[in-house]
């Protein structure tokens, strides 16, 4: 190809702005001090670069944690609500104002863009607080009986795709219903949370409500075990989220689970095609495909199969992977040297059990976690790619002929956390919209996401819901 | 004149919407609170429990799918076939837990009255549980409750009748299917309701009851992965541990009951329990 | 969107008033929503230094300096014309733009005026802006202008007529200008604010490119809204799946209400990642403006310098 006509000179956003520290602390009873663990470096996937030093909690950094959410549970929630929904604003509008460095930190610890961390992650974190932060004294209203009170301490593990967004799913809730936390982070993405620490700290909420606890799979596991947690909110993998469960089962703590998916998109044929493309780019090749909800099964009418998939091979001919500080980067670096292991792996087993894989053609740098987004058309429901969650910027291509079809491939899996369905019919979109067994039902478009909107799985992509007036039972002692 | 020779019941299972014996042979004695035989009930197996999800599994669709009204009518219905029975069911009651005619009577009709709270619920509960969502941006967007598909219900030892409609009612109000394992002890009014199941247009399927050992059925069916929820409140203490565990093998949602004071207010809590919430998103646009 | 049929059925679907109509809502519906959040994305480019540089000249290359008023005369024509051959005069590095534009009565003194510049003359005609003549009156208004030396001829649609749903009729006129344009190049105005939606605004699109027209124009710039980044994103949809379908190629044109070199910047982005770079020329894409023009020089001014320029520094025609 000749050299293009228009090439967009680099537009990096300024690394400088995300005040990136040599060290970061765990915050434990509102002081920030150093984990009994190990320090780890933890590394910018675009160049495995190290980014800071963070120090990692050990168990008895747990137990500390725990005892000082514990210690301050009960004056937390005999705050006056009004009180407790004053300091969950001050964090959202802390957020809203330290933004841009938030938004750089944020992808350079995840690899994910800047346009996606300044547009998307960023803002829907400091938007959740503030929702949260309107029914701390509204809970009466809610629908969960006239006083409901709260949980207690909750335990909250979360993963590496939308660290800060993740972060405030869970405090947000728990803190407006009167609960006290203790928050992991996940090990390759630390900093966005331990500077939210910073925000909760400066904002003067009283100590001992919010601890942040850097730490890996072993935290996580002594947070779980924890007796003293009267409730477990975990988001990651299905896997892991059965542990848990298993963990907890009979000791009566209360568990909420957000797992894997493997999202159908459904478009049919009289589907609006140029958005329809759109939302299929958007559902597999946001965030690189590491989000839970990702549209990561094309199910596409046959009849209009060779012609959306030729306008999607064109648009993705568009996409410019590279610096996730680059301004104009749409996707970034995979998280971490282990998941893009496992995205090879499936996508070989893909190839291996017969389906045809494509990707357009784009330079991935020679340092970091790259993966080049990929389709693979030709691929049977029996297919690992078909059926296991990839978390990655892979899609798969399948087809269906009726309506009946679709439902009955969209639904024939273990997960159902979320669909998409494209149709310029209404009523069409009502009875696909209604027999999907999936938590969210994205209909002309996909991977929306809101603070008053629930969102949460059917079957094992977990239960409890996050977001919405739905989103406060999960830390209502209901 | 000789005493009429009373007509003996077969106590059986009730498996989409037929009623067999247990696949296993297999029956147990069913004594009143006194230890008088009352009865032989089917001891279910392993494998009626295997009949009995694919039985629901094949009704959930249709169930799920009817109208919220047309679940009300029907549950409205058992109601009305209990209330025509109450006599049979006050003895069978009060053979099964003791107590006074009166006092079996009154939990009678206290657990047709539950038929009716939730009959009236199947068209109200979406109402109170779901609403539209003002998300920030061109899309109309509402939340709706729905039924997470077919659950395990192991009903309560002690509360025979009432304490059955009280855990059964909110199940299938809500468009689940439910597989029932009857009180162990007292399994005889829990049968005689099927009897009145399959007389109110409830589909076949809808509702399966297995008589039975709890302790044997249970892990059956908190290990069955196409059960999406399990009731505990029948389950023995001991057994709870291992029964969360086994359901955690495909993520099923786990009742363990904070009150079993069946006279209580009922509330919303066990339809609650049993519901997913579905999020469904478009953009307005002309 | 990628349509996959033979192209001899592109006369067939203009055999009468019903083929047409059930080949243009045959066409994929528009999303609206989708379409403004696609286009915002777009938006989001960031585009500096070079390929901001590039982007500027590009523009200026592509602009249809215009002035569409009833107070014009020929003085003002003239002047525009001297701003047209050499947008700045202390620059000659600064590219002419692609033609100026003129009602039919002011071509002769742009003819003059613009000799030997290569800067293309087009006419608004058919009783532009409303549209709302005989369409022999039509006709006769655009052999004038052709007769007077434009080479570029910008004609308005019935909008009446095709929000009545007599897309034959839209059509059959669209014809008719074609055949009196001789060789001047014909821009099918379909005044979008108008058409209402974007499933219109894709139909009359493609109606356009049926019967003809060799671009498609978004607005008379006398109605609003005029041309917006959705409206744009469906019309290039138009060209390039009209392209694939085809193999010609035909252009767009964006009219009214484009004032800044950072919206001029932000189409040419939608240019490159909507249609393609084939687009990325003056023969396929134009902007018809009068004031960008000024603005795009300002900002290659402080491109060059480094230093912000002020109105005085550039000429007001």
């Amino acid at each position: 190809m000749n050299q293009p006509k228009f090439t967009y000179a680099p537009a990096p956003e300024s690394r400088d702005i995300a005040h990136l520290k040599p060290s970061y602390q765990i915050f434990v009873d509102g002081e920030f001090r150093d984990g009994r663990g190990d320090a780890i470096k933890t590394i910018n996937p675009a160049d495995e670069a190290p980014l800071a030093e963070v120090s990692e909690a050990d168990t008895t950094d747990v137990d500390d944690a725990v005892k000082a959410a514990r210690k301050a549970a009960d004056k937390w929630a005999a705050l006056p609500g009004k009180d407790r929904g004053k300091y969950l604003f001050r964090i959202a509008r802390a957020i809203q104002e330290r933004g841009r460095e938030l938004a750089v930190l944020e992808s350079l610890d995840n690899g994910k863009p800047i346009r996606e961390s300044r547009d998307v992650d960023i803002p829907t974190a400091a938007a959740h607080f503030f929702y949260y932060a309107g029914w701390a004294d509204k809970l009466q209203h809610a629908g969960f009986g006239p006083d409901p009170k709260p949980v207690g301490v909750a335990g909250q593990v979360i993963p590496w795709n939308f660290p800060l967004l993740m972060a405030a799913w869970k405090i947000a809730p728990a803190l407006a219903c009167g609960n006290t936390v203790v928050l992991k982070p996940a090990e390759t993405t630390p900093l966005t949370a331990l500077v939210l620490a910073e925000i909760i700290a400066e904002e003067d909420v009283p100590k001992g409500v919010v601890n942040i606890l850097a730490g890996g799979p072993d935290i996580g596991a002594a947070i779980v075990e924890n007796d003293a947690l009267d409730k477990i909110a975990f988001t990651g993998s299905t896997e892991v989220g059965k542990n848990i469960q298993r963990t907890l089962a009979g000791t009566g703590r209360r568990l909420s689970l957000e797992l894997g998916g493997k999202a159908a998109n459904i478009v049919f044929d009289d589907a609006p095609l140029d958005q329809a493309v759109e939302g299929i780019v958007n559902g597999i090749f946001f965030n690189q495909g590491q989000v839970c909800c990702a549209g990561s099964r094309l199910l596409v009418q046959e009849s209009i199969e060779d012609e959306l998939i030729s306008a999607l091979k064109r648009r993705l001919a568009t996409l410019r992977v590279g610096d996730p500080l680059d301004k104009n980067t749409d996707v970034g670096a995979i998280n971490s040297a282990a998941q893009l292991a496992r995205i090879r792996e499936l996508s070989d087993s893909g190839e291996a059990e017969g389906a045809t894989r494509w990707s357009p053609a784009c330079d991935l740098p020679d340092r970091g976690y790259w993966f080049a987004p990929t389709v693979f058309t030709g691929v049977s429901q029996a297919n690992r790619i078909a059926r296991e969650e990839i978390f990655g910027p892979v899609l798969s291509v399948l087809t269906f002929r009726t309506p009946d079809e679709a439902v009955e491939k969209a639904n024939n899996t273990p997960y159902g956390l979320s669909a998409g369905v494209w149709t310029d019919k209404g009523s069409r979109i009502l009875s696909i919209a209604n027999r999907l067994r999936a938590g969210v039902v994205w209909a002309n478009t996909f991977n929306r996401f809101d603070p008053t909107a629930p969102f949460g799985g059917y079957k094992e992509s977990g239960f409890g819901r996050e977001g919405g007036r739905q989103g406060l039972e999960a830390y209502l002692d209901v | 004149m000789s005493e009429r020779v009373a007509v003996r019941k077969t106590y059986k299972l009730y498996i989409g919407g037929a009623f067999p014996r247990s696949e296993s042979g297999r029956s147990y004695p069913v004594t009143s609170h006194q230890g008088d035989l009352l009865a032989h009930a089917a001891q279910a197996s392993r494998k009626d429990v295997r009949d009995a999800v694919v039985a629901a599994r094949k009704a959930f669709g249709g169930w799920s799918k009817a109208t919220a009204y047309n679940r009300g009518q029907i549950l409205y219905r058992i109601a009305e076939m209990l209330e025509g029975r109450r006599a049979q069911f006050a003895d069978e009651v009060a053979a099964a837990e003791g107590g006074s005619a009166k006092a079996a009577l009154t939990l009678v009709d206290e657990a047709i009255d539950r038929w009716v709270y939730y009959a009236g619920w199947a068209d109200k509960y979406a109402q109170v549980a779901g609403n539209t969502n003002p998300v920030a941006g061109p899309y109309f967007t509402f939340s709706l409750p729905e039924p997470t598909g077919v659950v395990g219900v192991l009903s309560p030892q002690d509360s025979s009748l009432l304490g059955l409609a009280s855990v059964l009612a909110p199940v299938i109000a809500t468009g689940n299917t439910a597989v029932v394992v009857a009180s162990q002890q007292r399994p005889l009014p829990a049968v005689s309701l099927t009897e009145v199941l399959a007389t109110s247009d409830l589909p076949g399927g809808v509702v399966n009851l297995l008589t039975g050992f709890t302790a044997e059925l249970a892990p059956w069916l908190a290990g069955h992965r196409d059960v999406n929820a399990i009731d505990l409140t029948g389950a023995a203490a001991e057994q709870r541990t291992a029964l969360e565990t086994a359901a955690a093998d495909n993520v099923k949602r786990v009742f363990v009951p904070r009150s079993t004071i069946w006279a209580d207010d009922p509330g919303t809590t066990r339809m609650t329990a049993f519901v997913e919430t579905k999020t469904v998103w478009h953009p307005i646009g002309v | 969107m990628t349509v996959t049929f033979d192209r001899s059925v592109l006369s067939d679907v203009t055999r009468d008033d019903a083929s047409l109509r059930r080949f243009l809502h045959g066409l994929p519906g528009v999303d609206q929503v989708g379409a403004e959040a696609r286009a915002a994305s777009l938006a989001t480019r960031s585009i500096k230094t070079t390929a901001k540089a590039w982007a500027i000249d590009t523009a200026i290359r592509m602009v249809d300096l215009t002035t569409l008023e009833g107070a014009d005369t020929p003085g003002k024509v003239r002047s525009l014309c001297a701003k047209a051959r050499r947008p700045d005069p202390d620059d000659p590095d600064v590219p002419s733009v692609a033609a100026v534009c003129v009602y039919p009565d002011l071509v002769e003194p742009a003819v003059a005026a613009l000799a030997g510049s290569g800067v293309q003359i087009a006419s608004v005609a058919t009783a532009f802006p409303s549209g709302r003549a005989a369409l022999a009156t039509k006709l006769q208004d655009v052999r004038d202008a052709v007769a007077a030396g434009a080479t570029e001829i910008d004609m308005v649609i019935d909008r009446g007529a095709f929000l009545a749903g007599r897309y034959l009729q839209v059509f059959d006129e669209i014809v008719a200008t074609k055949a009196v344009c001789g060789p001047a190049h014909l821009k099918v105005i379909l005044e979008t604010g108008e058409l209402a939606t974007l499933d219109n605004t894709r139909r009359a699109s493609w109606l356009s490119l049926l019967a003809g027209g060799d671009f498609i124009k978004t607005s008379t710039g006398k109605v609003s809204p005029a041309a917006s980044p959705p409206v744009a994103l469906v019309m290039l949809q138009a060209v390039r799946d009209f392209a694939d379908l085809s193999g010609d190629l035909r252009g767009v044109k964006l009219a009214g209400g484009i004032r800044t070199s950072k919206e001029a910047v932000r189409y040419l982005v939608m240019v490159n990642e909507v249609a393609g770079e084939q687009w990325l020329t003056p023969d396929l894409f134009r902007f018809g403006a009068s004031s960008l023009l000024n603005d795009l020089l300002l900002q290659r001014h402080k491109l060059a310098t480094g230093n912000y320029d002020g109105p005085d520094y550039v000429t007001v025609e």
